[in-house]
């Protein structure tokens, strides 16, 4: 089938009645989450992720990534108007976003970071739809090696490039790892770090995990943190641009989406890296860099850009290689296995409604943003005066309904507590969170994958280096951290971080 | 000089990552171990293991140079109270019945706050348990008996 054809199903599939409420319902929830600080898109995909069980996969993959994207949109528009960022990613929009806001043209801004995220939603959809069935067909031919090597590399990039410290980084994949290996083992039937609790012999839950670190660890965090926030909120007068900013917009927009692209595919880099070197690419550029900080539509225009193009390509490894990008991506690789469907290469072949449904959705979910955030910012506004302790225990709620829904076991319920506690310590001495979940996912496949490997190349580790493909990898991962453990790379990366 | 130690972050880190990894290369010692060729269940948890141990002590010692303090606020009701809250909505659930357990919950997460009202408490834990039964039983018909005993 052609391009073409496979767009004709997968928007046949996105805009069922069914599908397209998951869509809104999905886009929605994201952007509320986006706009309330304190909670994101991990935390809530973790916290829903049960709830989707009952739901066929493509509605329920439509819904997480309509979170996902919504809570970008949602990010910028109350980094705009309150200088608050809502999300990570659009810490940057907050420095010329809010300058726009004070001087009365909060609606412009508004108006061009939503059209510019659509346009780089529109483009990042095409990139998964054009780049998609090329790398599946070619890691369909991947074997065990490929894949452990594959694997590697991803981990390895994804904890290195990612923000903050590298060794903690990397201990906190290999942590993940053991994690994941907890359970039964597949080869020999015994029960490994089980502590002789049966229901450990299954595994532990990947929602244990995800809601105890992410949602619970974050709440602990927040209560101990005793910085109040006040909200002060600039009037949204007249929303459309004039000319002249569209003029000023149109090259950041095409760069940041470029940028965007860019990173998305690598491994490890959060939408914060696309948006960041947007946000320099184009202060660097400008005729006259004065103009920003002090409300240049350009720094705008161009993060707000390069973010969503990031946050769409990130799904390109998940959906083709079956190798999440980036913690959200891990939680989607755990919602297809949870409903049965094994990750990998084969997914667009077997199963091309639910790879060419999503895609179509995402486009879909884009336009329903634009048109459904620009009316509704009054209403997102005064949802940010809405105090965290009333916030929290809603999400309390729905975490351990959300966990003990799963398998009605009380006992993950006592397991997710417990890695809130571990969340937290773990936050306070400076590891990144991230990171283990992608372990924790991968685990299992790395150690089965490196099994077989080796028992195919009768014990013999060379088969990673001489095989093609493998050495590739192998090399890729090596050069990645070669070149990050050059001080004068991490130092960079580090003052682009504050 | 105690004091200097007891706050060090990554010297904290380094202890932790060492004490992980320890105990999983003891533990993996009761499964068999296995050649490269045919690994056994203990082959993979024991080199993590002692990936960890070696990150650990390479992440303790530069704690001990850099002198990194942790930071970012402890509260320890939070710590105790929230993790409470989830443990005995655990236990009510399957011996009280849906609606006791989110009570419960929801009261103790609230009071794990700093601003604890009575008033607004109380209204809270009513509205988050009567918009949890109906999005979660009425709506998607998850089959928990809503009070035990009725």
């Amino acid at each position: 089938m052609d391009l073409l054809g496979n767009l004709v199903l997968g928007f046949g599939v996105a805009l069922s009645l069914q599908n397209l409420l998951y869509c809104f319902i999905g886009v929605l929830v994201g952007t509320l989450i986006g706009v309330l600080p304190g909670i994101g898109p991990l935390a809530t995909i973790a916290m829903l992720l049960p709830i989707t069980f009952s739901v066929p996969p493509v509605a329920a993959l439509i819904m997480l990534a309509g979170i996902y994207y919504g809570a970008q949109y949602g990010g910028s528009t109350t980094a705009i108007l309150v200088n608050l960022p809502g999300e990570t990613s659009s810490v940057v929009t907050c420095i010329d976003g809010y300058q726009m806001a004070r001087q009365g043209r909060a609606g412009p801004a508004l108006a061009v970071a939503a059209l510019g995220s659509f346009f780089a939603g529109t483009v990042g959809t095409l990139l998964i739809a054009l780049a998609g069935p090329p790398l599946a067909e070619f890691a369909l031919s991947f074997a065990a090696p490929e894949y452990f090597s594959l694997m590697l590399m991803g981990l390895v990039a994804a904890a290195v490039l990612a923000q903050g410290d590298m060794a903690k980084s990397l201990a906190m994949v290999v942590l993940g790892l053991l994690l994941g290996i907890v359970g039964t083992d597949v080869n020999s039937g015994i029960a490994r770090f089980s502590f002789g609790v049966t229901e450990l012999t299954d595994g532990i839950g990947f929602v244990v995990v995800a809601v105890g670190v992410f949602a619970i660890g974050e709440i602990i965090s927040n209560l101990g943190d005793a910085t109040r926030r006040t909200v002060e909120t600039a009037k949204v007068t007249h929303l459309f641009p004039t000319r002249e900013d569209i003029r000023r917009s149109i090259g950041p927009v095409l760069r940041g989406t470029s940028l965007g692209a860019f990173f998305g595919v690598l491994p490890g880099t959060g939408p914060a890296i696309a948006s960041f070197s947007s946000y320099m690419l184009e202060k660097k550029l400008a005729a006259d860099p004065d103009r920003f900080g002090r409300g240049a539509i350009e720094g705008v225009a161009g993060p707000e850009s390069a973010n969503n193009a990031d946050a769409q390509c990130k799904f390109i490894p998940m959906l083709t290689l079956g190798l999440p990008a980036s913690g959200v991506m891990a939680l989607m690789l755990g919602a297809l296995t949870i409903q049965g469907i094994q990750p990998g290469p084969q997914v667009m072949t077997q199963r091309p409604e639910l790879f060419w449904g999503l895609i179509a959705s995402m486009w879909i979910g884009n336009l329903m943003l634009v048109i459904l955030n620009l009316p509704l910012i009054g209403l997102w506004v005064r949802l940010l005066s809405m105090p965290y302790r009333l916030l929290y225990p809603a999400i309390m709620a729905f975490s351990a309904i959300g966990v003990f829904s799963v398998n009605n076991s009380p006992l993950e319920i006592y397991l997710a507590a417990l890695f809130g506690v571990l969340g937290l310590v773990w936050m306070r001495l400076g590891f990144p969170l991230a990171p283990l979940l992608l372990g924790f996912v991968l685990g299992p496949m790395l150690e089965e994958n490196l099994r077989r490997a080796l028992l195919q190349a009768a014990g013999n580790p060379m088969v990673f280096v001489t095989r093609p493909i493998s050495l590739v990898f192998i090399l890729a991962t090596l050069a990645i951290l070669v070149v990050m453990a050059f001080p004068a790379i991490r130092r960079r990366q580090r003052d682009i971080a504050d | 000089m105690i004091a200097v130690l007891r706050n060090n972050r990554d010297l904290w880190a380094g202890v932790m990552l060492v004490g992980i990894g320890a105990g999983a290369v003891l533990m993996a010692r009761d499964y068999p171990f296995g050649t490269t060729l045919r690994m056994g269940a203990g082959y993979f948890p024991s080199v993590l293991g002692w990936i960890l141990i070696a990150f650990g002590c390479w992440i303790g010692v530069s704690g001990l140079r850099h002198r990194a303090v942790i930071e970012g606020g402890w509260s320890p009701r939070a710590l105790l109270v929230l993790p409470l809250s989830l443990v005995l909505f655990g236990v009510f659930i399957d011996r009280a019945g849906f609606v006791p357990a989110l009570a419960v919950l929801i009261f103790g997460a609230a009071a794990a706050g700093r601003d604890f009202r009575l008033v607004e408490v109380l209204a809270l834990t009513a509205f988050l348990t009567a918009l949890c039964v109906l999005i979660f039983v009425v709506g998607l018909g998850l089959p928990y008996p809503l009070v035990f005993g009725f």
